[in-house]
């Protein structure tokens, strides 16, 4: 399987339509626009496009803190999910879960989850529906290194071998889970733990748009066809803080800035197809254009939108009668 | 009509669902049994034998046997409800709640709400719970007030077989998580089960005697007690009404007014820990809406504030009983009683 141009096209576009969602959120947040907690998931974006290229209708996700990201690479409507962000009734939730909860069923988004490893269980069980139901879908819980360290993480893993599941676990590692490095928190590494298990694994570089496409091919290919589990130990970096308002004292001066000018996702991708003559500067300036102007559209449309009202609260608690 | 256990309408109505829909599987541990092992296959069917059988006739396909492994296997039947099945989990004691209930209480019964609407999560869970079976602190306790506490959550509390095989099926046809609570003292017990499938809606009380005096509210096994009091009372002339409300969430608090303000005297009657139960929960109830009726303050009858001992010398003084329930009904009535 090839990458196309309108393939590559596409990824380009939800990495830069990613970039500019978080940077407009972020600077909605700074001015006090935004309620609650948010996470963003700048710097990151080579690795949930990376995965989410391969997958379709028939295939579920489950997100971190940090879900903006995965929810455009899964084909969630960006400006549903601004309305969400400010609290808006015509939110992707109805503005009833907002960012940390951010999901949308129909297109296989299962949700950003506000507990820490709350998500490998659920795509064990969605893996297990598309097992069941022969649908040829697969599941892929993106957890952070983090996450990686919880118990229903281990669990999933164990279970996923075991019941020979079509799940894929994305450790996305940005080095930091909140202000804890994850080379002191995580025991032994990432592709050990999988070995562990059985399960094949991968290292990749996370900003690197097309090792990580590579490696979710083959694991993916892999779930597909009835050869179970597979992890891919992603490592990136954040650009902003855990959450918003974090004054990233933690890292090292200097830290953030030299992974945008040598690792940024967005800009060695440019290079490569750039370099390799399959996409032209023009062709992604164009891409980049239409994205500024969707999301300041969205972002407008977001501010002026309707607040959810008293009629509102006690909907959606229960689906049959109670 | 024929006569089946507790046991056997539970185990029928997992057959019939299963039967009714490809949809509906099973997983748990040891549900079946010898996963993986040498020796006989469905060796157990749940350590009490309640699904016994029905492996051989479904395939593991549809009965999953898991490792023990509450948080993945529990959030896997909520990722697997979410995403199309209509999965019945077994949590083999509720007990084990601590190792899983973040699956079960932020996730399955909040996706309906955090997602606008827009999840479906028919997810059963099936758990043994109560004392009375020299268990100990871990393998015993009631713990179903702390699930009727999370909304989004549905919770059943059958109190016999008929009970147990016609609000499992609604369970399971149900399209919210419900939590079903089996109570492990109750599997011998027999009562009268039709052969077919039928379904018993929540939130809809059941009405188990009818009295003038005293209203009883009684949950799970405690409605048995319940009847054995007011029958034993009704012979010393005082007559009681037991309500059997069959499910905590939803909970049909019009019968339960009702049949309070009717007659002015009112104990309540929950195995659970005697905090933040179902019974202060009626208590309040009681007091916030039909206070000018009441003739007497509410009587709970309820465990202790300890946890469930293991000698049974002790055990027995920790679970409420008809005696127990007696005397508490003796005390609301008042003189001439």
């Amino acid at each position: 399987m090839q990458l196309s141009r309108d393939d590559l096209l596409e990824a380009y576009r939800k990495m830069r339509m990613i970039r500019e969602f978080e940077d407009a959120v972020h600077e909605e947040f700074s001015a006090g626009n935004i309620p609650g907690f948010v996470h963003l998931y700048a710097g990151e974006e080579a690795s949930g496009v990376g995965v989410c290229m391969h997958l379709d209708d028939r295939d579920a996700i489950a997100s971190t803190h940090r879900g903006h990201g995965h929810c455009i690479a899964k084909n969630c409507d960006e400006r549903a999910m601004m309305f969400e962000i400010f609290g808006r009734k015509e939110g992707l939730c109805g503005g009833k879960g907002g960012s940390m909860h951010i999901a949308d069923m129909s297109k296989g988004m299962m949700g950003a989850n506000g507990i820490v490893g709350g998500g490998p269980p659920l795509i064990c069980g969605a893996a297990l529906s598309a097992k069941y139901l022969k649908t040829g879908g697969v599941a892929i819980a993106f957890v952070g290194d983090g996450a990686s360290n919880q118990g229903t993480t281990f669990e999933s893993y164990n279970l996923a071998k075991v019941w020979n599941l079509p799940a894929i676990f994305v450790v996305e590692d940005n080095g930091y889970a909140e202000s804890t490095a994850s080379k002191w928190s995580v025991a032994g590494s990432q592709v050990d733990r999988a070995k562990g298990f059985g399960m094949p694994s991968y290292d990749v570089d996370g900003h690197d748009f097309f090792a990580v496409w590579e490696a979710a091919r083959e694991a993916i290919e892999r779930a597909r066809n009835d050869g179970g589990p597979s992890l891919i130990h992603s490592r990136l970096n954040r650009y902003y803080g855990h959450f918003e308002g974090d004054a990233i004292s933690y890292k090292a001066p200097g830290e953030i800035e030299k992974v945008k000018a040598e690792k940024d996702a967005i800009m060695l991708f440019r290079n490569r197809v750039s370099e390799a003559g399959l996409l032209d500067g023009p062709a992604m300036d164009a891409v980049d254009k239409a994205c500024r102007e969707r999301i300041a559209q969205v972002l407008a449309e977001a501010k002026a939108g309707a607040m959810p009202t008293e009629a509102d609260l006690l909907t959606d608690v229960y689906t049959s009668a109670y | 009509m024929p006569k089946k256990t507790y046991r056997q309408a539970i185990n029928e109505a997992l057959r019939q669902e299963m039967e009714r829909d490809h949809r509906v599987i099973l997983m748990g541990e040891d549900i079946s049994g010898g996963m993986g092992a040498p020796g006989e296959q469905d060796a157990w069917g749940g350590p009490l034998g309640v699904t016994k059988g029905i492996m051989p006739v479904f395939t593991r396909d549809r009965v999953l046997d898991t490792p023990i492994t509450e948080s993945a296997f529990i959030g896997a039947a909520a990722g697997a409800a979410a995403t199309g099945l209509r999965p019945v989990a077994e949590l083999m004691f509720v007990d084990f709640m601590g190792v899983c209930f973040d699956q079960i209480f932020n996730q399955a019964a909040k996706f309906k709400y955090m997602f606008g609407g827009k999840a479906v999560t028919p997810l059963t869970i099936r758990t043994m719970y109560g004392a009375g079976f020299r268990a100990a602190s871990q393998h015993s306790q009631c713990l179903y007030p702390l699930f009727t506490h999370i909304p989004g959550l549905k919770v059943a509390l059958p109190s016999n077989a008929y009970e147990a095989k016609g609000l499992l099926a609604t369970a399971i046809r149900d399209d919210d998580p419900v939590m079903f609570f089996e109570h492990k003292a109750m599997y011998d017990d027999e009562a009268e089960v039709p052969d077919e499938a039928y379904t018993i809606p929540f939130g809809e009380a059941n009405v188990t005697r009818e009295g003038d005096d005293v209203t009883i509210i009684a949950f799970g096994r405690m409605v048995n007690f319940a009847n054995e009091a007011a029958d034993n009372l009704e012979k010393s002339g005082i007559s009681c009404t037991v309500v059997d409300p069959r499910t905590t969430s939803p909970l049909d608090r019009d019968t339960i007014l009702e049949t309070c303000e009717e007659t002015g005297r009112v104990v309540v009657v929950d195995e659970a820990h005697p905090r933040c139960n179902m019974a202060t929960d009626i208590a309040a109830m009681c007091a916030q809406e039909i206070f000018g009726a009441l003739k007497a303050p509410v009587k709970m009858v309820t465990g202790y504030h300890c946890p469930v001992p293991f000698s049974p010398a002790l055990e027995d003084l920790y679970v409420p009983n008809a005696a127990k329930i007696e005397a508490a009904v003796r005390e609301v009535a008042g003189k001439g009683h």
